[in-house]
């Protein structure tokens, strides 16, 4: 883990979920840290390029903006390498993980709207030659909006 | 903020369906790398655009309510923060208690999503996915079996599907043409 101070801490804690909307969104929460709205935007910019914090701002939500759902392909171990890069070039496809199961290519296809979904998951399986599994969201009991960080238990190996 | 080469297509032409106007679009295009760090960073984000700070804040606030944003946060990326170990984890369980096991399991400690997708039978009978991160393999079966107890009788199957490799990770959609930001 990367290493971190106190103010490291209680500034990811405070604004994992939600920055200060107002007009000095870092000035606020300097008030709040006890610290300096300099300090503050350097700690931001220092966490980001370690790539302790993703990012420092909106977060969408894909579904809302426009279609998308999470697909899988069972793919020989010999044909994976192609079908995975097959499937990046693929317009529209934004995350592909090779997982440990017989449905071995998970990825989340997107577009602008469910017609063009369509479209392209049939192109793409024509493409492919293997049939996608669709697996859209049918509801959302949680989403990830942070979750306490149990910065002690981390530290320990 | 870099630029990434990824072919995602633009969403630009969604504006109906999720009620995005082209500067809401010109917004997201200009925020969803993360927002520039300095003093005021609505009036940064506006400047280029036309726009005073003050719209930037009301739009995205807007796109807030909307659902069209989750959140705006300092959002940390957990696998830098020692969570190595993700394990996508699905369950076949009994629709008549989805909705409420659904909800139960969400608050699971190290649980990141929580949804509910079609079965395709045969092939693939699970219809609860749930995403769980821990510092270790061994965390995250730990994890999986608290949840096993928790969706009891009404589950009938389970698997861990850990991920080996990432392929592509781009995480971002709206797109300007011709490439989209990151």
């Amino acid at each position: 883990m990367a290493a971190l101070d106190s103010l490291d801490r209680r500034l990811i804690d405070a604004f994992q979920r939600e920055l200060p909307l107002c007009e000095r969104p870092f000035a606020a929460m300097a008030e709040r840290l006890g610290a300096s709205e300099a300090q503050v935007i350097e700690r931001l910019q220092r966490l980001q390029h370690d790539q302790v914090l993703s990012r420092v701002g909106p977060v969408f939500d894909h579904a809302r903006a426009g279609a998308s759902l999470l697909a899988a392909v069972a793919v020989p171990e010999a044909e994976r390498d192609r079908v995975a890069a097959a499937i990046n070039r693929s317009p529209g496809v934004n995350h592909n993980y090779l997982r440990e199961h017989d449905f071995n290519l998970w990825f989340v296809m997107t577009a602008a709207d469910e017609q063009q979904l369509e479209a392209r998951l049939e192109a793409l399986e024509e493409e492919l030659g293997y049939a996608v599994l669709r697996l859209p969201m049918v509801a959302a009991y949680h989403i990830d909006l942070g979750f306490p960080i149990p910065w002690d238990e981390l530290e320990t190996p | 903020m870099s630029v990434s080469t990824c072919p995602s297509e633009p969403l630009a032409e969604a504006a109906g369906a999720n009620g995005l106007d082209a500067i809401d679009r010109a917004i997201v295009l200009a925020t969803q790398a993360g927002l520039p760090l300095v003093p005021d960073p609505w009036s940064a984000v506006g400047g280029p655009l036309g726009l005073t700070g003050e719209e930037v804040r009301a739009r995205l606030q807007r796109m807030q309510q909307s659902g069209v944003i989750r959140r705006i946060a300092a959002v940390p990326n957990h696998y830098r923060l020692g969570y190595v170990a993700n394990g996508m984890t699905v369950w076949d369980v009994d629709d008549a208690h989805i909705e409420r096991l659904g909800r139960e399991v969400a608050g699971i400690p190290g649980v990141s999503h929580c949804y509910r997708r079609p079965r395709h039978l045969p092939e693939w009978p699970y219809n609860l996915f749930v995403m769980l991160h821990g510092k270790s393999q061994a965390e995250v079966e730990r994890q999986a079996e608290a949840l096993r107890e928790k969706l009891g009788e009404a589950c009938r199957d389970h698997r861990i599907l850990y991920s080996s490799r990432i392929l592509k990770k781009t995480g971002l959609r709206l797109a300007r043409r011709p490439g989209p930001p990151r």
